[in-house]
């Protein structure tokens, strides 16, 4: 009898926290269909903010540049963080635990100091601000996830099967590819996904490292909030959270795929 | 808006590249002692492993094969070991190039001096942190810093629970209960604050629901005001506090909790003196997840407060794009990180301490 109550206590309160987190991201899609254009007002139902945002240059502007930025830096960080992962758990020099915490330091510090830093930075080495900037400064926050995941992934890793195929004469080369690849695989897949998300989601250092010329989807996001939106945004908004939950759901397959 | 702004960057840029000469040296100069650096890690490394291939020989891991081509010579060995040098030399490089370089760069840009109209001059001066010392600053360090407090605090009474009852659920429940608290947490954060925002609105949602109920006869005017920034920073870091005090709350060893209670402790004794100890990492690593960014979390203050609440974030911002005073930004960025990386140390410490005590 305690126990069930207990249950429907915990249940409510889950239930509560749960429609309160998606209640602001439901508005914004509800709205995105509203006809009025002020979102006090709701007018009827309409897809015109959707055409008018296909139309809208600028809006797709900015959605490729963040598409491609996010692969970019996901990429790179996918490469620098899958090797440095493997590698690092091979070597034993003294220099490994200060570099694994200086590379962790992007997603420790507050993003604020993190897009001062490369404005300061990039300016003085006199790098263009735009596309070049946003990728080296994201990757720096993307090379973190793909690191710790690939990391934590090797642990669970039986070491001895790499053993067993060296001892079976297969190179180093060959057993990583063959053997340790593989099983890290998903982890490098989910590490990826994550590190894609949040480059897409970026706006703080976007802001410091983009150029006049380059506007990521964040950024003009952020800008029309501060001025004033048209429910273009909300349409936009509402297929980015389309774009999120399909990489969710192909990270969580691919981490249940690990698992296995 | 924008504009304006990127236009600075731009301006910034041109007449960093003229008036720069002796910026420039001070880059090369930073540039070679990372090379020097760089070049003692690697020194470093053959010694490591010499050192290594003689403990390897003496203790005799099991790997008779390795050894003794480990025997041969320390540069020879490029055979089997030797490439890993390789897979880690992106990350290396990657990582002193562009973290360690330029926080360093940061540190020395913040004693730097500021120029009349742009860019920084390179005179060494302390004026940066007197500045910090002035009342308006320090009340702006202060009114981040409770803000910062109160997130903190909310988040865990809110948390907690969700977490605790979290882990309680069956597996299927359980993933899938992930899965509903890591999706709003992928959305766009803007996206969420723009949500706020329509539901804050004078005449907006919430007031439209309250003044229906009978709640409320005017609107509330919640918009731009301190509940408004209060709530979206609760409301984006919620799911750091929910996932780690998750995480240990499902590792946690019931039957301890469970022992309490067959020796007589009643469910609250045994939720405060089992449960709560039991979760406490889980607790602080929620703490410190949720604290730091809470700092800086400058847009939030932006959007949601309308420029009434400023928070040390929003004071870089402002040195930065308008006040063009870049080394008082990284004076200020350097007292932000010292904070967070003293409120790291504690959390690290207290929660070292506890480890013990459970030891014990």
């Amino acid at each position: 009898m305690k126990k069930r109550r207990y249950f429907r206590f915990s249940t409510l309160y889950q239930a509560v926290l749960l429609i309160l987190m998606y209640v602001p991201i439901l508005v914004v899609i509800v709205y995105s269909f509203n006809v009025s254009k002020n979102t006090t007002v709701w007018g009827g139902w309409t897809l015109d903010w959707y055409r008018k945002m296909a139309k809208n240059r600028g809006l797709l502007e900015a959605l490729k540049n963040s598409l491609v930025l996010a692969l970019l830096s996901s990429g790179a960080a996918g490469i620098i963080g899958t090797l440095g992962a493997v590698g690092m758990a091979r070597i034993q020099w003294k220099s490994k635990a200060a570099i694994e915490y200086i590379s962790t330091l992007p997603i420790m510090i507050p993003e604020i100091i993190l897009g001062m830093v490369f404005m300061a930075f990039f300016a003085m080495l006199g790098l263009p601000f735009g596309m070049v900037t946003l990728v080296l400064g994201h990757t720096t926050f993307c090379v973190p996830y793909v690191f710790m995941m690939v990391k934590a992934s090797l642990v669970g890793i039986d070491r001895s099967l790499g053993e067993a195929a060296k001892d079976l004469g297969a190179s180093e080369r060959r057993a990583f590819f063959d053997i340790t690849l593989p099983l890290i695989a998903p982890a490098v897949a989910s590490g990826m996904l994550l590190a894609f998300a949040m480059s897409l989601d970026d706006v703080v250092i976007s802001i410091f490292v983009t150029g006049a010329r380059t506007n990521t989807l964040p950024i003009r996001i952020y800008t029309q909030l501060k001025s004033g939106v048209t429910p273009e945004i909300n349409a936009l908004c509402t297929i980015m959270l389309v774009v999120t939950f399909l990489l969710v759901g192909l990270s969580r397959l691919l981490g249940s795929k690990g698992r296995r | 808006m924008r504009k304006p702004q990127t236009e600075n960057k731009d301006g910034q840029l041109e007449i960093g590249r003229t008036e720069t000469g002796r910026t420039e040296t001070g880059r090369l100069e930073t540039g070679r002692t990372e090379k020097g650096r760089l070049e003692t890690g690697r020194m470093e490394k053959g010694r490591l492993e010499t050192g290594r291939m003689e403990r390897d020989r003496m203790g005799g891991t099991g790997k008779p094969k390795s050894v003794m081509r480990k025997g041969e010579s320390v540069r020879k060995r490029t055979g089997r070991d030797g490439h890993w040098w390789m897979t880690v030399a992106p990350l290396y490089l990657f990582t002193l190039f562009f973290v360690a370089l330029p926080l360093l760069y940061l540190l020395i840009l913040s004693f730097l001096t500021r120029a009349q109209t742009w860019g920084v001059v390179n005179e060494f001066t302390l004026d940066n942190y007197v500045k910090i010392g002035k009342p308006v600053y320090l009340d702006t360090f202060k009114e981040s810093f409770q803000l910062a407090v109160l997130t903190t605090v909310s988040t865990l009474l809110i948390g907690y629970p969700f977490g605790y009852f979290m882990a309680r659920l069956s597996k299927r429940a359980k993933s899938l209960m992930m899965l509903l608290v890591v999706i709003p947490f992928w959305t766009s954060a803007l996206m969420r604050m723009y949500g706020w925002i329509i539901i804050f609105r004078s005449k907006g949602l919430l007031d439209k629901v309250l003044m229906g109920l009978g709640l409320t006869s005017s609107p509330l005017k919640l918009l731009y005001s301190y509940p408004a920034v209060l709530v979206g920073m609760v409301y984006s870091l919620l799911p750091f506090m929910i996932l780690s005090v998750y995480s240990s709350t499902d590792k946690m060893d019931w039957s301890l909790v469970e022992a309490a209670r067959d020796l007589g402790a009643s469910r609250w004794t045994a939720f405060w003196t089992v449960t709560v100890k039991l979760t406490l990492p889980g607790i602080l690593s929620g703490i410190v997840l949720v604290f730091i960014p809470s700092m800086g979390l400058f847009f939030i203050a932006d959007i949601l407060g309308g420029g009434k609440v400023m928070l040390v974030g929003n004071l870089i911002q402002a040195q930065l794009q308008s006040g063009r005073d870049w080394p008082f930004a990284a004076a200020l960025s350097v007292m932000l990180m010292l904070f967070t990386s003293v409120m790291i140390w504690i959390y690290r410490k207290v929660a070292g301490v506890r480890e013990l005590e459970g030891l014990l």
